[in-house]
């Protein structure tokens, strides 16, 4: 079995940025393995996704929704569409153990998200963690946690 | 700038007709300040469930009538709903949501503290104080004043900000039935909050949320990006017998279903502006058994009344002026008023106390896919209210229309039952609106004159 290197991970997650502010989400939904979840808890420092409310906890069904809905002809929230760009700290590696098949990075992230007249930013920290599918890195599990994870929002409608 | 409608009771009726409602509802800063004065203090309003505050001296800090209020457990057990605001200079006593303030609050700017009933407690180097009439004054004599009156009902608080005003059971009559249909479904008839609630912002008038909860002709349309998507998404995979539904789209897929099924589910208005979507049936029913709840239902109530309670479906009822509640799945949701183009939305669920823990994910899982600011169903819903508060301002057309199946004899304080599609429920909001509003203004000019 090829493992990855550190880099691997760390490459990843820049690419992974790079392809949601480029806007190429059906590339983005490859990127995810078989049982795999893109988990933004509401709650600082949540544990579980499913005793509370969550911002997101989707899986494959709902981010392909969420990705063609992008693209729909009567998406109206997305006429016209938003735009948005991550800027990265360095990924820092916390756990790599081939014999375990853990993979963890943990990024900082400032993200900023636009439409017409509106522009925000919000601060999170981003957890990967990664598993090998036929030699190939994906994500199992990728946690979004905001640093205001507890203040009233407008629309967030893009990916972090 | 001259008032338009403040003292003048009568501009302020003439508003609403009975078939539209005029746009100065949705946009105008004067009307704004006007219902919050006339119609949030003298109707009652939803603080918080007793759950938020289990323990003495826990409290939970919240905006009623867009003033700082806060609701705390005292040591002999009840449930105070306080100003949050000293008497002494004004500063809020509480700044975070929830808390526990042990045996008493003490005010952060000079140490005044106040007993967790609002009672002065204490007041530091208090002989500055001594014959200089203190005693007399509003500060002297206050503590945390208590709004005018405070109602737990089956743990969930209410509140009416005036002294005198409508009683608790009269203000919401019948009505009453949906949240006891939703705490029995609990075996042991007991809800409790789980998790903190969702924040949405939204820049639009809190009617346009509160419209919007019976209207029952836009799922089809203004979510079909969402609901629409899914449904395709969903039968373009290959599936065998096995295949299991999964939860999104029980959740997500009945926003989907045609007209008729709206039409046909029905809505009940009670007087005073309540009413609820889903009197036959509604996009909750068809939702899949958990296994085992049926069991404990029958086993707490007994297999009529348990086949009773979970046989209501009820979809959205509102209670007047401005929560939504889902009885089916647990969910309350808030419309707290900041400003005339400004709604601060607080979705809540609850946790069945003794039912399986099944119910909660389901309730959990609606609530981020319909509710959050990040859910696609959302932002259908926003890109609509945003949308209108933009268009009002068009000086050419100063009507909203609330006529659908309307009908000249139409008697708002009777109890009835019509088709779903009908907007007869939005017309009950500003019916109760009008009403109350303008039954607190005419009141506050008679003082006045006594006066
Ligand atoms: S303002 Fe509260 S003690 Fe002075
Ligand atoms: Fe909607």
């Amino acid at each position: 079995m090829t493992l990855p290197t550190r880099d691997d991970l760390i490459d990843f997650v820049y690419h992974e940025a790079r392809v949601i502010d480029e806007g190429r989400f059906d590339e983005w939904l490859e990127l995810w393995g078989s049982d795999s979840y893109y988990w933004m808890p509401l709650d600082y420092q949540q544990d579980n996704p499913k005793n509370m409310t969550s911002l997101m906890y989707e899986d494959a069904f709902l981010r392909k929704l969420r990705v063609e809905r992008l693209n729909g002809l009567r998406t109206f929230s997305q006429k016209p569409k938003s735009r948005c760009s991550h800027v990265l700290n360095r990924p820092s590696i916390e756990a790599f153990d081939p014999k375990a098949g853990q993979f963890i990075t943990r990024t900082a992230v400032h993200y900023v998200e636009t439409r017409l007249d509106d522009q925000f930013l919000l601060a999170a920290t981003v957890h990967h963690h990664f598993e090998m599918v036929e030699d190939e890195l994906k994500i199992k599990l990728k946690r979004v946690d905001l640093l205001n994870c507890d203040a009233a929002f407008g629309n967030i409608q893009l990916f972090i | 700038m001259t008032m338009k409608y403040k003292d003048n009771p009568q501009a302020v009726a003439d508003l609403v007709r009975p078939a539209e409602v005029h746009r100065d509802l949705y946009i105008d800063d004067e009307v704004f300040a006007l219902e919050m004065k006339h119609l949030f203090a003298s109707t009652w309003v939803y603080v918080g469930h007793e759950s938020q505050v289990p323990n003495a001296g826990d409290y939970f800090a919240t905006d009623v009538a867009a003033q700082p209020i806060l609701l705390a457990r005292h040591t002999d057990g009840e449930v105070y709903v306080l100003h949050n605001r000293c008497p002494h200079k004004g500063t809020k006593i509480v700044i975070d949501r929830t808390g526990n303030t042990g045996k008493f609050f003490r005010c952060p700017y000079h140490a005044w503290s106040f007993r967790t009933n609002g009672k002065l407690l204490a007041i530091p180097l208090k002989k500055g104080y001594k014959d200089t009439g203190f005693e007399q004054s509003e500060a002297g004599q206050s503590g945390l004043p208590p709004v005018g009156a405070v109602k737990n009902y089956r743990g969930f608080i209410f509140v009416r900000m005036n002294q005198e005003g409508i009683s608790f059971e009269e203000f919401f009559g019948g009505s009453l039935s949906s949240l006891d249909n939703m705490v029995d479904r609990s075996p042991v008839g007991k809800l409790e909050v789980a998790g903190p609630p969702l924040r949405y912002m939204h820049n639009c008038n809190w009617k346009m949320l509160v419209d919007n909860q019976t209207d029952t002709c836009h799922p089809m349309v203004a979510h079909e990006s969402s609901a629409g998507t899914a449904v395709e998404i969903w039968e373009s995979i290959e599936k065998d017998e096995n295949t299991k539904t999964p939860m999104a789209m029980e959740v997500i897929a009945p926003f989907m279903s045609p007209y008729e099924f709206f039409e046909d589910m029905g809505i009940r208005t009670w007087p005073n502006g309540h009413g609820h979507t889903g009197v036959h049936h509604s996009i909750h029913s068809d939702y899949s058994a958990i296994p085992g709840y049926l069991e404990m239902m029958v086993e707490a109530y007994g297999e009529e009344r348990a086949k009773a309670i979970l046989g209501e479906n009820r979809h959205n009822t509102v209670y007047f002026p401005n929560i939504m509640i889902k009885g089916p799945i647990q969910q309350l949701r808030v419309f707290i008023p900041l400003a005339a183009n400004k709604t601060l939305v607080e979705s809540y669920i609850f946790r069945l106390v003794d039912a399986p823990d099944m119910l909660l994910e389901r309730t959990a899982m609606y609530n981020r896919l319909i509710n959050a600011p990040t859910s696609i169903v959302g932002h259908d819903d926003l890109e609509m209210y945003e949308r209108a508060q933009e268009g009002l301002h068009s000086q050419e057309l100063e009507w909203v229309n609330v006529q659908r199946l309307y009908d000249a004899d139409e008697d708002l304080d009777e109890e009835a039952v019509e088709n779903g599609t009908t907007e007869r429920q939005m017309r009950n909001q500003f019916h109760a609106w009008k009403k109350f509003v303008v039954a607190s203004m005419e009141a506050e000019a008679r003082d006045l004159t006594d006066a």
